[in-house]
């Protein structure tokens, strides 16, 4: 992984326009972002979102800080510094003739990637892993030609038992059920 | 009990302590005005612009330090609203804008005036909210005042659609706000805070300069005692002015673009800069790898994000800044910094950045330093933007928090009349003088019908050099002299004010400015001055884009001159 790149987690509100908030944040401050993932977190109604900024052209503590100025944002963290596990999916469809489609499917076994789909004059491939094994699984298909490819961008979680974005899970449920009720 | 959305807001205003409500009504707020009558304590100031409207709640905010409210209708209301917020944004000031929405079958369908003004105003507010139920309302009501006023305040929109208004829900005023993304931090670390008591102790030229958080924060006398504790001069940016007395004798003026020579030079020699409730804007610094190059600099302020944004600092210390001085000065030593001092009392005698030279013609600043004169110091004073805006700053002597009140950080052109009248329906007893430029004043000119239809007592001076000025300097001295669109007409302001029903006067010899301003004075109403100054007065001193802030660039013709009129005084020791 190269060492400029940053991952900061975050635990958002799932309300309308908080996508739309962080969006206008990097835009608007010329933040560059390589990517962002966004789904459910273990806490009901806060999302999570995995964003990785380049630490070269982009200062990454500003980003954090103001995205932690957002109101709808509870927490947000800078992981890069802890120890890791960073995944990404993706999946390639890759143009296959009678004379490769055996060779591609060697090279998929390799990196423990999987064929999800098959058709006439294509597969498609299913690999999960780092930055780094993606592309250089994309590097030895590209070979045979990319039809499409799709990737979701990092997630991201520290070893270990603790969780950089703790919040008191309590006060963030109950809430919910007052504004429900 | 039941309520309808509309009587919800207003429960929750009235609630929040709310007086006065700034607006223009329309289709989509009508529900919200029509129950208005059923709130008495509820006094609505109609407008004539709805940027106005933004701008008197500003003014409002500013003068009472309580929350300013505006109203505005969907549509062409609600975007009219949107440089006035902006204005707010960028100078902090707490404030909530509600708007009315298309109703909610409507809603991204381009109905007749929808706009998204939620996502129009999504860089430009603390936060914002769509409100989608009548149930939902006084939680977000509660949540926008907290937002808008806590922490680094700032304005809040709550957008409502038609039918909200009218849907009826159960009224439930929350007593608790639960924000768990919102917490901001008000103690200062006390690691951090012990490192910033031991570099002011260690400093042999420290500096302060102060900043609109200490307003905000009210740490009048916290600042004050540190700055006489450590024998710290004290310097502010433009919206910091008035939080510590310019008349005190740690006092040396605002550093900047067109700052005093003597604190921009203080600035430049500091050993050790305590930066408070400032955030380093471009303005004040001018060029960042020029700035306060032999100091060590301890920022204080309670938005994190602006640590380090602009400029590194040394000693970072997030906090409330009352908080945070409470704890320093527990930790600061007397100390007396003699030479220091002396040294920049002598860069004020040969420097005296707010003397005015001797002119036949009528100075603007000689026009500001009269109404400072006649007004004793005592009045309020409300800006234009430009080189008014300067002038004001520079030439009336500011000794208590809120007695400027400026657009900063957005620079807005026609803030001055509708703040005035903001400031002065919030604070009937001050004199209110919006001193204000001809570019400026034209802007929102329309607002007089506001102070005539609300017998708001707002003294105007229209500082008319027939130019858009301060653009007219840039091309002057950057641009070869070529005056591209800044040679400005107006109209007669004299007979503008008295179509409007305000007398007025014209100035245009220096011997009729102190009667007329007099004039103005014993006027129980409003009253306007057209001071015809001098077209092409520079504002001095300057530092040029791009420059250093000791590379300032001082009045050529003042300097010249021997003055006997030196430095800001207190009015006592200011010869006529
Ligand atoms: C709304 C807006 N438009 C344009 C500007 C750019 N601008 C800055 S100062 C200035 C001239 C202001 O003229 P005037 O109000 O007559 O003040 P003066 O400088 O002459 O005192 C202009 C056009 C601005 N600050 N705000
Ligand atoms: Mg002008």
């Amino acid at each position: 992984m190269a060492t400029t790149k940053h991952t900061l987690v975050a635990l958002v509100e799932d309300k309308p326009g908080v996508l739309n908030r962080m969006a206008s944040l990097f835009r608007r401050r010329s933040f560059n972002i390589e990517s962002i993932a966004v789904g459910h977190s273990e806490i009901p109604h806060l999302s999570r979102m995995t964003i990785v900024v380049d630490g070269a052209t982009t200062m990454v503590e500003q980003v954090r800080k103001q995205l932690d100025k957002v109101i709808d944002v509870v927490r947000v963290s800078d992981i890069s510094g802890d120890d890791i596990i960073a995944r990404e999916l993706a999946l390639i469809k890759v143009r296959t003739t009678p004379s490769t489609r055996s060779e591609i499917m060697q090279i998929v076994d390799i990196f423990r990637a999987n064929i999800v789909d098959v058709g006439s004059d294509s597969v498609t491939v299913e690999v999960t892993g780092d930055e780094d094994k993606i592309n250089s699984l994309f590097n030895l298909l590209r070979g045979f030609g990319i039809n499409e490819l799709a990737r979701t961008g990092r997630i991201a979680m520290s070893r270990g038992g603790s969780s950089p974005l703790q919040v008191e899970k309590e006060s963030a449920s109950t809430r919910r059920r007052k504004q429900k009720g | 009990m039941k309520m309808t959305g509309a009587q919800i807001i207003c429960e929750c205003l009235v609630r929040e302590g709310v007086d006065v409500i700034f607006g223009i009504l329309g289709g989509a707020i009508l529900p919200l005005y029509d129950t208005l009558p059923q709130y008495p304590q509820l006094r609505h100031i109609l407008v004539r612009h709805e940027q106005c409207a933004a701008h008197a709640a500003d003014g409002y905010a500013r003068a009472t330090e309580k929350v300013g409210v505006c109203f505005a209708t969907s549509g062409p209301g609600a975007t009219n609203l949107v440089t006035g917020i902006a204005n707010a944004y960028l100078d902090s000031s707490p404030m909530v804008a509600i708007t009315g929405q298309v109703a909610r079958p409507f809603i991204g369908k381009d109905a007749f005036q929808e706009v998204d003004i939620t996502g129009i105003t999504l860089p430009i507010t603390k936060h914002n909210y769509l409100a989608l139920d009548a149930a939902s309302l006084a939680r977000t009501v509660k949540e926008a005042f907290y937002l808008a006023r806590s922490g680094r305040p700032g304005p809040v929109l709550i957008d409502v659609p038609r039918d909200v208004f009218i849907e009826e829900a159960e009224f439930h005023y929350p007593d608790k706000i639960n924000l768990p993304g919102y917490k901001p931090t008000l103690q200062g670390h006390p690691t951090q805070i012990k490192k910033a008591a031991k570099l002011i102790n260690e400093a042999r030229q420290p500096a302060i300069i102060a900043g609109r958080g200490v307003i905000l924060s009210r740490a009048y006398t916290e600042l004050k005692q540190l700055a006489e504790t450590a024998q710290i001069p004290v310097i502010t940016t433009l919206l910091g002015i008035g939080c510590f007395p310019e008349s005190h004798i740690l006092s040396f003026g605002m550093l900047g673009m067109h700052g005093m020579a003597y604190a921009n030079m203080a600035v430049s020699a500091a050993d050790v800069i305590v930066a408070i409730g400032m955030r380093f804007d471009d303005r004040a610094t001018a060029s960042v790898s020029g700035f306060a190059p032999h100091a060590r600099i301890i920022h204080i302020d309670i938005d994190p994000a602006e640590i380090g944004k602009n400029v590194p600092v040394d000693v970072p210390i997030v906090g409330d800044i009352k908080v945070v001085l409470n704890e320093l000065n527990k930790q600061i030593t007397l100390t007396k910094h003699i030479d220091w001092l002396g040294q920049l009392n002598d860069w004020q005698k040969k420097h005296p950045s707010t003397a005015i030279r001797d002119s036949q013609g009528l100075l603007p600043q000689f026009v500001v330093r009269k109404i400072y004169e006649v007004t004793k110091g005592e009045a309020t004073i409300v800006t234009g933007v430009g080189q008014n805006q300067m002038w004001a700053a520079q030439h009336y002597c500011y000794d208590k928090p809120n007695s400027l009140i400026s657009s900063g950080g957005l620079g807005t052109m026609g803030f001055g009349l509708p703040a005035a009248i903001g400031v002065k329906i919030g604070c009937p007893d001050n004199i209110v003088w919006c001193i204000d430029g001809d570019g400026s004043f034209q802007m929102t000119l329309q607002e007089l019908a506001t102070i005539t239809q609300e017998k708001a007592a707002v003294k105007i001076a229209i500082i008319d050099n027939g130019y858009l000025g301060m653009v007219r300097q840039w091309q002057e001295l950057f641009y070869g002299k070529r005056y591209v669109a800044t040679p400005l007409s107006g109209p007669d302001y004299v007979k503008v004010a008295e179509a409007y029903g305000i007398p007025g006067l014209r100035v245009k010899h220096k011997e009729e400015v102190v009667p007329a301003i007099e004039q103005a004075m014993a006027e129980p109403g409003p009253f306007l001055i057209d001071f015809v100054v001098e077209p092409e007065e520079n504002v001095y001193p300057m530092v040029r884009p791009g420059a250093a802030l000791s590379e300032l660039i001082e009045d050529p013709a003042a300097r010249a001159q021997v003055l006997s009129d030196s430095a800001k005084l207190p009015a006592s020791n200011i010869s006529a």
